[in-house]
């Protein structure tokens, strides 16, 4: 556990490390309040990156969030065209990704199929079906009342709501994650599925679960977006997946599954965040910071994989270099 | 992703009769889905049935599927490429450069291919020399590559490519017979002979079985990935030319979303994604029922997001089928 917090504890002192040289040259940036709407900036790619790192722990992938996430947007947009009270969009949006979430974990459950392909194809799945529910129309600031929209942005203590639900979803996970029984099966399931078998977790009812909350996340998520952003239209977030699984990577969740933790999760999405936030204020191009969220991604994952190298794997490398 | 325990795993009497049903079974099934779309377009539209937009329509599935092949042999071996469409991006802003520096079209030709070349060797070196895990890296190269692009060339784009590079991506061999499409045939048939009538082949077969296995059998695992990414990256070198020629046009933003196609048609076309079965005629008959699909729909009038829908819709339908006729018959 030592060697595990220590990974994190290096994520940290890089992301500091990364605020001190832009404090340095620009002190405006580590004003109490930029920092806050960083973290408020970053909000939506935690909590998606919790769900991901559930799915992960489980040996699978999601790659459907952001089509969840606009999918229960544009839902919860078109229920307050309707006037629908805000408590019950809410509740619907969180309620349609967890069911959309348990469709890809049923799927995988129940017919074995790889997530991978699952989830490749629920993606372009629930993008169309947005389309069709739509016709391709967006939903602009203009029709969605103002109560939809401020709920987001109104600031409690300096910190917008949008901040503050990220703060309990990682706090709550945080939890079920490293105290509940519920939680160790995801890490049981993905560390060693045939040891949990034997002691009696279902492989697949986890993963069934891990989907599901995955799901209901990007619902939650996708009411923040779009209350947000103030727009909602068939491609909202697309390709923000990579960018849930890159935050994860980066995070020092193993894609092999079983090894992760929230504050890794977390970290590796202030990572990006922070990066996309810094850009414009140290006057770099934003066109670089794919180049620089890549070459992260990769870092990341040599520095994960030379510290976590079993013993077992040395005999076959010596083997296959003769 | 691999290896989760099914619960009551038997191990059948005789050894790989029902598989290899299972297999000619699941062309067969292509075949007749081919059969199906072509029969219905031709209904549903007057203009499908016409040798020159039957020939247009080869050009919505031939870069992809020129990938496609390279793509199948390394996901056969058990890894994936997710950074193909990256590639061609970077390819083809290195083209626009060649072009720039006043380049003739055989050297932006060899540019984008040796770019694809070098693409694909770092994806090697990372996944076969440091032993990372293919999919984290190529989601990361996938950032880094095009990143490279926007770099280059931000919101801006390359145009004015000299007049014979328009042949790859626009001219004809012979009649309707576009260069494309020769292309295609031809990285088909190659494959083909490389992945099931080679050593080479096996070893990628065994490798995507068990690579434990594989290694202490004498296989060099190691080198035979890094090659089948050498494989992907080159054939993205090439979809760049003809993609790049066809357009006529560089943008930072080319081919985004394309390694999604890629890989649905690969597994459309048969291909385990857990790696070690496949065959390169499923995936042949999977890029013509994906341009068929396209094409037909597009001759309709159906937006492309709709088509969208019938290919994930296809996707998982055609890999679930088996699985809930084979459950049903265990009950």
């Amino acid at each position: 556990m030592t060697f595990l917090k220590s990974r994190e504890a290096i994520l940290l002192g890089a992301i500091l490390l990364l605020i001190g040289a832009i404090a340095l040259r620009f002190p405006a940036f580590v004003a109490p309040q930029n920092l806050a709407n960083v973290f408020n900036d970053t909000a939506p790619l935690m909590i998606l990156a919790i769900g991901q790192m559930i799915v992960i722990l489980t040996k699978c992938i999601d790659l459907s969030m952001a089509a969840t996430l606009a999918m229960t947007g544009m839902v919860a947009a078109l229920l307050n065209g309707m006037g629908v009270p805000l408590p019950l969009i809410i509740l619907i949006a969180v309620l349609l990704g967890a069911l959309m979430g348990a469709f890809n974990g049923v799927l995988v459950w129940r017919l074995g199929i790889p997530s991978i392909v699952v989830t490749l194809g629920t993606m372009t799945i629930y993008r169309g079906a947005i389309f069709l529910l739509t016709n391709g129309k967006w939903v602009n600031a203009h029709e969605m009342t103002d109560a939809f929209k401020a709920l987001p942005r109104s600031v409690i203590l300096g910190l917008p709501v949008m901040g503050w639900t990220a703060l309990a979803i990682i706090a709550i996970f945080a939890v079920i994650m490293t105290r509940t029984s519920f939680g160790r099966a995801f890490y049981a399931v993905g560390g060693n599925p045939h040891a949990a078998v034997y002691v009696g977790l279902d492989v697949g009812r986890s993963q069934f679960a891990a989907f599901v909350i995955s799901g209901a996340l990007a619902g939650l998520t996708g009411y923040l977006w779009v209350a947000r952003y103030a727009v909602a239209y068939v491609d909202n977030a697309g390709g923000f997946e990579l960018d849930v699984v890159a935050a994860c990577v980066i995070g020092g969740i193993s894609i092999a599954g079983g090894v992760g933790t929230v504050a890794g999760a977390i970290l590796g999405a202030l990572f990006l965040g922070i990066i996309k936030n810094a850009l414009p204020v140290i006057g770099i191009s934003p066109f670089w910071q794919m180049a620089i969220s890549g070459t992260a991604i990769l870092l990341a994952v040599m520095f994960n994989a030379t510290s976590a190298r079993e013993k077992g794997r040395l005999i076959l490398k010596a083997t296959d270099q003769t | 992703m691999t290896d989760i325990p099914q619960t009551g795993r038997q191990i059948p009497d005789r050894l790989q009769s029902s598989l290899h049903r299972g297999l000619r079974s699941w062309e067969t099934l292509l075949i007749f889905v081919f059969i199906a779309v072509f029969i219905v377009n031709s209904f549903a539209s007057p203009y499908f049935l016409n040798a020159w937009n039957l020939s247009d329509a080869t050009f919505n599935f031939t870069e992809k599927a020129m990938i496609a092949f390279a793509m199948a042999m390394l996901i056969i071996a058990g890894e994936i490429d997710l950074s193909v469409a990256s590639i061609i991006a970077l390819a083809s802003t290195a083209m626009g450069l060649a072009m720039q520096a006043g380049a003739g079209t055989p050297l932006i030709v060899i540019t984008g291919l040796a770019v694809g070349l070098l693409c694909g060797a770092v994806n090697g070196v990372l996944v076969a020399g440091m032993r990372l895990p293919s999919i984290v890296v190529t989601i990361g190269t996938m950032s880094l590559f095009r990143g490279l692009s926007y770099i280059i060339l931000g919101d801006k784009a390359f145009t004015g490519y000299p007049k014979d590079f328009a042949f790859f991506g626009q001219g004809y061999v012979f009649w309707v017979i576009s260069f494309e499409l020769v292309i295609f045939t031809l990285m088909a048939i190659g494959t083909y002979f490389l992945l099931e009538r080679s050593n080479f082949g096996r070893a990628v077969y065994a490798i995507g079985n068990n690579p434990t296995a594989a290694l202490f059998s004498g296989l060099r695992v190691q080198r035979v990935r890094f090659i089948l990414f050498l494989f992907t990256g080159i054939s993205s070198g090439i979809a760049a030319v003809c993609l790049t020629s066809r357009l006529g046009s560089t943008r930072p933003s080319i081919a985004t979303g394309m390694e999604l196609d890629v890989v649905t048609m690969v597994v459309l076309g048969g291909v385990s994604i857990l790696g070690g079965s496949g065959r390169i005629f499923g995936v042949v008959l999977a890029a013509l029922i994906m341009g068929a699909v396209t094409f037909g729909f597009g001759l309709l009038n159906v937006p492309g997001i709709v088509m969208s829908i019938f290919l994930g819709i296809l996707l998982i339908g055609v890999i679930a089928a088996p699985q809930i006729l084979r459950q049903n018959k265990r009950e």
